[in-house]
Formats: structure tokens, C-alpha cells, sequence
């Protein structure tokens, strides 16, 4: 299969204006007569959705949750890039490009890249026409601040609640939508499959998940911005209905997924404390502003942190990349934090921990000045640990928290199933093997407000025949739906369906987490495979699926979650280099970095499902870099 | 630590409900709450009963999905979303009660689980800028005093849980709505919208059915997100300067084309 990215011609800081001036228009009268589906209500979906209704065109938005603004974006914590320079320092579109390009390691779209920095700006504008309250300056200007990987302030934050406040006014500006009549939405409703004629995309099947009802609905579009898949590791900092149900089974009828093997382990996470526990918990990365991140030099340390002086200390952010010390990319501070556990210099009662300390930041600058910057972070630590960061420093360890990889699509953000788009998290995205911070936002809200609204408009105006519900395309994909449920329930096993996530989990972040090796994710697709056979020989789910049933809309997403799974070993074996947070240990340089292989991998992997009847097919398509100079990645 | 959990099971909207008791052992005072109730799940499942059904996505306090009142109080005796109650919290052998949010205005769907639609419906009514995506002035060209953003912000955080609802004696969505209204008609870009926003919201609350506030102030005590009174104030103020204000003529519909 040949992949065809669909950039447009002439120079990268043009190309996407060339686009937008040849695309298809509907004209005003006509939208209303064209449905669109929006899965997920985040902020790429939230915003594509208002920004479609808010056009003319009739949408359907759906998500899981019992409100749209519940979507796990809300938690995002730090910032929001835009390359607006308001710090003076000479920032500018084309920095943002390098430093996401470079913060990637080489393994994303120039052309997407430069679209995604340009179109950071108008992100910032509309955010606050929406009344997004982004903090200030004395002077009532916007305030910003820096981030992991950067040299600059381009960051913009409302307190560390940034994500909550971009939601909040994407979700606003869709209930305008739902008030003028333009959007529905569904919420706990919960997509299923995708309704395929001709192998084009012209609806969804859903299960209502409070009265277990299957629905059909049809469109002449269908965008799933539904998130990422990081749940496969079963703790992570998602949320726990954050799944990969949507886009996997996209990916089951063609949709090609590419570089699931791209997942991201944040550096700041409070550590685990028992087998129990459900969820990681993200602590700001703007917290490595100020905070000092250290382990004691000797081994099985049992001082206080306190107590221990300041030679006793070692600063390994600070030490190994000296240029960028404690705001080091999250791949490269995670990976450190690894390494030091490893030596056994880790703290806390697993060893699997390191301190992140304000002790110097309260010295130098007072307990206010930190309190104004991180107070609500303080308290959300104290709440969960019952410790004070104020009195003592934080534990923090990189825990599962982003999914680079996803859906692959070309330019338009369309998959290789026409008038089948994803957006935001659920493709494969802009931000390669790495994302830096702050990015997330800006990604999802790029492609929701500025790019699939023109992408979708452009398909729709293809000449195409609508299909309603009563096609047998639907009694297919219905009676496929409704078969792999009554196939869930009985099973009629002993086990839960979080007794088989958590195991895989275990799996996964042993050998297809921080570090990876050939052998490893061998014997990880061995284990995978083990797993889900025992997954469908031992399940048990409530009975009931006409009705509200969670134990069963849990199931569904962990059978998912084991396939891909697998996918993402194949893809880990088959890239045998090192990149951003793909580290495989027989690929490093002499003093333990990421050693990329551009001659043979600098290229996108895209794989093909094949079900029962073999293993996944990889596509590749090659990246060019004519407007970045590929170059090995140092913070030192 | 052990527990005895007396669980409101209740199997549809409209249906009768009733207690039903749980004894559970063996419990890591640095679970959470809601990570007891998935233990208590995992049990029943081997005990092939029906799991217990309660809403729980980002489980750090931010979502608003968890809805739990524990021991009569939203959310719990803490001041704190139910996703963030600890075990540590409790004593050691205590029976704790465990109900869903309780209002007309948010039906139970099963057992602990909530219909909070109403309160999306309020926001629909005027919560929002009225803006479309497209070319937006520089930010800068209208500055926000720190001050004002602060208040703002203290407002804006709320998290629409509808735990202030299920803890008002009159059922009351006041403090809410006056979050958001505080949040939007202090920000220069709320100003268009101002007096109609207060109005319609208002009006929305009354016709979804939710109380009107007499100052019990237990909305803002068990309010996770700790939004003051003040926002209630704010609503009223808003609303009576734009309820006394004369009407301007219904403006003239915009043609189009």
C-alpha cells in the first residue's frame, strides 16, 4: 500500500494557505443538509464539533462520559504553546517547528509540524475570546512560562488547571451549538464500530451504556477524537474509561495505525503506593521550573531527605545535561529517573522514586512566590501522599501518560478510510517519538478548531451517495457488535476484566514501557497473546446487556486493549533504533543516549490489520526534512 | 483496615431503592474510596452478585464525574472530590454510609449513579461566549488586571459535579450558575452577554426544577473546588440589575442572504 501523505506543494511556511485556498466549499444553505459524527468530547472533539455546527452542519457528538466536559483533557495541568513571542526572547513559528521537530526526535511530518506552530497563535486568540482565563501580568497582559525541552516562555497557563479552562470553553462553545440547534449530543454513549460501504466511512454504530440499546446513526463524515491508548498499561495518568475501543476498531476495518509503539512516560508522577491502586496522578511538568529534581548519592539511603547535605546529593538532571538541567524533555528526564532507580539510588518505600525539591526555590524567592505558582499542585500532592511539599520534597516517577502513536493520516487529518478523520490524540500526530510539554493542547485544539473543520467541509463536498441506517452495511456492523458483546458475557468465567487489564499492564510497562529490548517484547507478544486467550476462556461480566452494565463496557475496552497491545510490541521489534521515548537498549550511544538510525527509520510505520489470519502488516512512509537540519538530539 | 458499607442499591430510575450492607476487610489506609468500592467489586464479581455501579473517570479531582454522598455529607467529610477521599480518612471498623447525589433535579440511573443533564442544560441557557472559531482580536489588546483574573479563576474552576445541588436543603443549583456567571460577566469578553446571561440561566435553573437559595451555605462548605458564596451574590446582583433594566425592543432578526 502506497501511503500519500497529501502535502501540498511550495514552500513549508505557505503550504497550508495553498491548501485552504483550493479546497471545497459548502455554501451556507446547503450545511444543514450535511450530518457529521464527532466521537469524543475533548478538546479536539469538543472544538471540531462546535466549530462544524457553528458552520451549518448538522452534528452528532458522542462521548462516554455523562457530560462533554468530563473528557480527560480537563486534567491537563501546565500550559499551551504559542509561538507569540510576548516574552521578547525571538520566538517565532519556525522555532516552535524546531523544537517540536527536534523535541520529537526526527519522526514527524515537517509540513504538519509547520501548520501545527503556525496556527498556535489563533489557538491563544480564540481561547480567550471564549473567556478562557489564562493568567496575567501586572499590566493585564498575558502572562507565560516555560516548559521542558524549550529555551524560551512560550507557555500560557490558567493557574495548573490550563487544560480544565480550554476544555471548559470548547465545551461552552459546543452547548451554544447544542442551544441553537445545530449539535446533539449523546453523552454516555459509547462508539463501537464503524459503518463502512463501498470502504468508505458513512456511519457509527453506538451502545447506549444506560440503557445497553445498539444505535446506528449515519453521516457524510465521521472524525473519532477519541484520545490516546495509554490505558494499555493499565496505570497510567489517564482517566479509567480512557480507551482505545474506538480507534482500534476503525483500525480493524483498514484504518492503518501508525507508530503505536510512540508512547510517552511522563517524568512527574506521584509514585505507586499498592497493588490496589487504579490511576497514576500527573504532577505539573511546570514544576521543574522550580523544583530540583535529586536522589541521595549512596544507595539505600535512610536519612530524611533533609538531612542529607548537600555534597550527599546528586542532581542527575543537572549533572548529565547541564544546558537544560531539570526541564530536560520528558523521554530524557524519565529515562534518567529510571536509571538512577536502577543503581538503586531510587527513595521511597519501592525504591522507585525520586525527589523533587523546592527547598532552594522557597530559599531564593520565598514561600509566596511558590505558592503563587504551584499552590493548587501543592495541595492536590499533600491530599494524595499526606505529605507538604512546603516541609519536605515531593516523590515523584515516570508513569504512562501519552500516545504519540495513534490513527495514521495524511495532511487532511483523514485515515485511510475516506470520510474517516481523526483528530487530536487519536492519530498519530505531530509530536514524533516525543512530545514536549504544553504541545498536547495545542495539538488537539489546532486540529479541531482551525484544520478538520476545513478537512471534513473539503470531503462532503465530494459527490457521494448517503446512506441511511436501513443499508445492510448497518445490519452488519450491528449484528458484528452485538455478537462481540454476547460473545463478553459468555465467556462466563471467573475473572474480572481489571485482574486481565492489570496483568497486561505489567507486561507492557515491564517490556514495551521505558526501556526495551528484542527479547523482551518477544517474550511480551507471547505474553500478550497467553493473556488474551485466557481473557476469553475466563472473563466474567455481570449479566445483563440491555441495560446499564459497567463490568461489561470495561471488558469491551480491555479486548481491545490486549490487541493493541500486541500491535505495539510488533511495532517496538520492528524499529531497531532508538527514539525519543522508543528506547531499545541495544541501541544507545557510549554514554546511555538515544541512538536514532535515520538511514533505515526515519520513516513512519504504519500496520495493516489482518485478524486471525496472520500477523500485522507494516507500511511505511518516508519523512523528508528539508526545513530542519536532522541532527542528534543534546540537552547537554 | 475494615469497614462496614451500608451501599444504596437502587436497579433503575424511578424504582424503589434500598440499603444494602457490606462488610469489607484487608483495606490499605492509602486506598482511596472509590478504589474500596472496585475492591468490594471484585469480590461480588467472584461472589457472582451484581456489581455495585457508581461514575468515576479522571480520579484526581478534576472530571466532576464521582458523586458519592459518604456519611451524609457530598463527596465525603473532607471537603474534597470522592475520588480523593482516603481510607486513611475513616476509623478504623466505622460503618460508612454511602448514597448518590440526592435532588428532583438529578434522578438516579442505577445504585450510586446520577443524571446531571440539567446542569448542562443551564449552561446551554447562557453559560458561553457567543463566538464562533475564526480571526479573534490580540489578547492584549484587552487586558485583564491580575486581580480580576484571580476571581475569575476562582470561579472558573468549578468542576460541575452538583455536589452544591445535592447539598442544599432546597435543592438549589445557585452556586453553580453563579460560578459561571461570575466567571464570564467579569472578563471583558462577557460583557456583551451580560444581563441576558444572568436572565436566561436563571430562568433554566427554575425550569429544570432546582430550588431557589435561602442562604444555608452548604453548597460552598462541601464544594470540592472551595467556590465561595461570593459567586451567589455575584448571580444576584447580576440578575436583579439586569431584571430592573428596561427591555430593549427585541432586536431586529438578522436577514439572511
Amino acid at each position: 500500500m502506497k501511503l500519500d501523505a497529501k502535502i501540498p506543494e511550495g514552500p513549508i511556511e505557505t503550504k497550508w494557505q495553498t491548501w485552504l485556498d483550493a479546497h471545497g466549499l459548502v455554501g451556507p444553505r446547503n450545511r444543514g443538509a450535511k450530518n457529521v459524527i464527532v466521537i469524543g468530547t475533548g478538546l479536539a472533539g469538543g472544538a471540531a464539533a462546535a466549530t462544524l455546527g457553528a458552520q451549518g452542519f448538522k452534528v452528532k457528538s458522542f462521548c462516554f462520559q455523562d457530560s462533554p466536559r468530563r473528557a480527560h483533557s480537563i486534567a491537563a495541568q501546565g500550559g499551551i504553546n504559542a509561538a507569540k513571542d510576548y516574552a521578547n526572547e525571538g520566538d517565532s513559528v519556525r522555532r516552535l517547528f524546531t523544537d517540536t521537530m527536534k523535541g520529537g526526535d526526527f519522526r514527524s511530518r515537517e509540513a504538519n509540524v509547520w501548520r501545527l506552530a503556525q496556527l498556535s497563535e489563533n489557538i491563544i486568540d480564540q481561547a480567550v475570546a471564549q473567556g478562557v482565563p489564562f493568567n496575567r501580568e501586572y499590566g493585564g497582559q498575558l502572562a507565560t512560562r516555560s516548559f521542558g525541552g524549550v529555551l524560551v516562555q512560550r507557555t500560557f497557563y490558567s493557574r495548573g488547571q490550563t487544560g480544565q479552562q480550554l476544555l471548559l470553553g470548547a465545551y461552552q462553545a459546543l452547548e451554544h451549538q447544542v442551544a441553537a440547534g445545530n449539535v446533539s449530543v449523546y453523552n454516555r454513549h459509547e462508539m463501537l464500530d464503524v459503518v463502512l460501504v463501498n470502504g468508505e466511512a458513512h456511519g457509527v454504530i453506538v451502545r447506549n451504556l444506560v440503557t445497553g440499546e445498539i444505535e446506528r446513526h449515519a453521516a457524510d463524515a465521521v472524525v473519532l477524537a477519541s484520545g490516546g491508548y495509554t490505558n494499555v498499561y493499565f496505570l497510567s495518568t489517564n482517566a479509567m474509561g480512557s480507551n482505545v475501543t474506538a480507534t482500534w476498531r476503525a483500525h480493524k476495518h483498514g484504518a492503518l495505525m501508525a507508530n503505536p509503539c510512540f508512547t510517552q512516560i511522563h517524568p512527574t508522577c506521584i509514585p505507586q503506593s499498592g497493588d490496589y491502586q487504579s490511576k497514576l496522578t500527573l504532577m505539573s511538568e511546570s514544576l521543574r521550573n522550580d523544583g530540583r529534581i535529586w536522589v541521595p548519592r549512596k544507595p539505600n539511603e535512610e536519612r530524611p531527605p533533609a538531612e542529607i547535605p548537600e555534597a550527599e546529593r546528586y542532581y542527575f538532571l543537572e549533572e548529565r545535561y547541564p544546558a537544560f538541567g531539570n526541564l530536560a524533555p520528558r523521554d530524557i528526564a524519565s529515562r534518567a529517573a529510571k536509571v538512577v532507580c536502577d543503581e538503586g539510588l531510587g527513595v521511597g518505600g519501592t525504591g522507585r522514586g525520586v525527589y523533587l525539591d523546592f527547598r532552594d526555590s522557597i530559599n531564593d524567592h520565598g514561600k509566596a512566590f511558590v505558592e503563587g505558582r504551584y499552590q493548587n499542585l501543592f495541595e492536590m500532592y499533600q491530599r494524595i501522599t499526606g505529605d507538604d511539599p512546603y516541609e519536605t520534597p515531593m516523590m515523584i516517577y515516570p508513569a504512562p501518560h501519552y500516545a504519540m502513536g495513534g490513527l495514521w493520516v495524511d495532511y487532511e487529518l483523514q485515515t485511510t478510510i475516506p470520510g474517516l478523520f481523526a483528530i487530536g490524540e487519536a492519530n498519530f500526530s505531530d509530536h514524533g517519538a516525543n512530545r514536549l510539554g504544553a504541545s498536547a493542547l495545542m495539538q488537539a485544539l489546532a486540529d479541531g478548531y482551525f484544520i478538520a473543520p476545513h478537512t471534513v467541509t473539503n470531503f462532503m463536498t465530494k459527490k457521494r451517495d448517503s446512506v441511511s441506517t436501513d443499508d445492510s452495511a448497518f445490519d452488519e456492523a450491528q449484528d458484528r457488535v452485538e455478537a462481540h458483546i454476547a460473545a463478553l458475557v459468555d465467556v462466563g468465567g471467573s475473572r474480572s476484566a481489571q485482574s486481565f487489564h492489570r496483568e497486561m499492564g505489567h507486561v507492557m510497562l515491564d517490556k514495551c514501557g521505558m526501556a526495551r529490548t528484542a527479547e523482551g517484547l518477544t517474550e511480551a507478544l507471547g505474553e500478550m497473546r497467553r493473556i488474551k486467550g485466557e481473557f476469553w476462556s475466563d472473563l466474567r461480566v455481570d449479566p445483563g446487556v440491555k441495560e446499564l452494565n459497567q463490568s461489561l463496557d470495561y471488558a469491551n475496552r480491555v479486548s481491545d486493549f490486549l490487541e493493541m497491545g500486541e500491535l505495539m510490541c510488533h511495532d517496538a521489534l520492528r524499529r531497531e533504533e532508538s527514539c525519543g521515548g522508543h528506547f531499545r537498549e541495544e541501541y544507545e550511544t557510549e554514554d546511555g543516549e538515544a541512538l536514532r538510525d535515520d538511514e533505515h527509520f526515519a520513516k513512519v510505520t504504519a500496520w495493516q490489520y489482518q485478524g486471525d489470519a496472520g500477523d500485522p502488516i507494516p507500511h511505511d512512509e518516508q519523512l523528508t526534512f528539508e526545513d530542519v537540519k536532522l541532527a542528534t538530539r543534546s540537552y547537554k | 483496615m475494615n469497614f462496614k458499607l451500608e451501599i444504596w442499591r437502587q436497579f433503575e430510575s424511578g424504582q424503589d431503592g434500598a440499603f444494602e450492607t457490606f462488610e469489607v476487610t484487608g483495606i490499605d489506609p492509602e486506598s482511596s474510596f472509590l478504589e474500596m468500592l472496585d475492591q468490594l467489586n471484585e469480590r461480588l464479581g467472584h461472589e457472582k452478585k451484581r456489581s455495585i455501579a457508581f461514575d468515576s473517570d479522571c480520579r484526581e479531582g478534576i472530571c466532576g464525574s464521582c458523586s458519592l454522598v459518604i456519611d451524609g455529607y457530598p463527596h465525603g467529610p473532607r471537603q474534597v472530590t470522592s475520588c480523593q477521599t482516603y481510607m486513611r480518612d475513616f476509623i478504623d471498623g466505622a460503618t460508612i454510609k454511602v448514597e448518590p447525589f440526592r435532588s428532583n433535579t438529578l434522578p438516579v440511573i442505577r445504585d450510586l449513579v446520577t443524571d446531571r443533564s440539567a446542569l448542562d442544560r443551564v449552561i446551554q441557557a447562557g453559560g458561553y461566549v457567543s463566538t464562533t472559531t475564526g480571526p479573534q482580536p490580540d489578547p492584549n489588546s484587552m487586558p485583564v488586571a491580575p486581580a480580576v483574573q484571580e476571581e475569575v479563576m476562582d470561579a472558573a474552576i468549578c468542576i460541575g459535579c452538583g455536589a452544591c445541588v445535592a447539598a442544599c436543603p432546597n435543592g438549589s443549583a445557585m452556586l453553580f450558575t453563579g460560578a459561571k456567571v461570575t466567571h464570564l460577566n467579569l472578563l471583558p469578553q462577557g460583557q456583551p452577554e451580560r444581563e441576558s446571561r444572568a436572565i436566561n440561566m436563571v430562568n433554566q435553573m427554575d425550569e429544570e426544577g432546582f430550588g431557589g437559595c435561602t442562604n444555608y451555605g452548604e453548597c460552598s462548605r462541601v464544594c470540592p473546588q472551595e467556590i465561595s458564596l461570593d459567586v451567589i451574590s455575584m448571580l444576584n446582583r447580576e440578575y436583579r440589575k439586569a431584571a430592573v433594566k428596561k427591555k430593549p425592543k427585541t432586536p431586529p432578526r438578522m436577514v439572511a442572504q
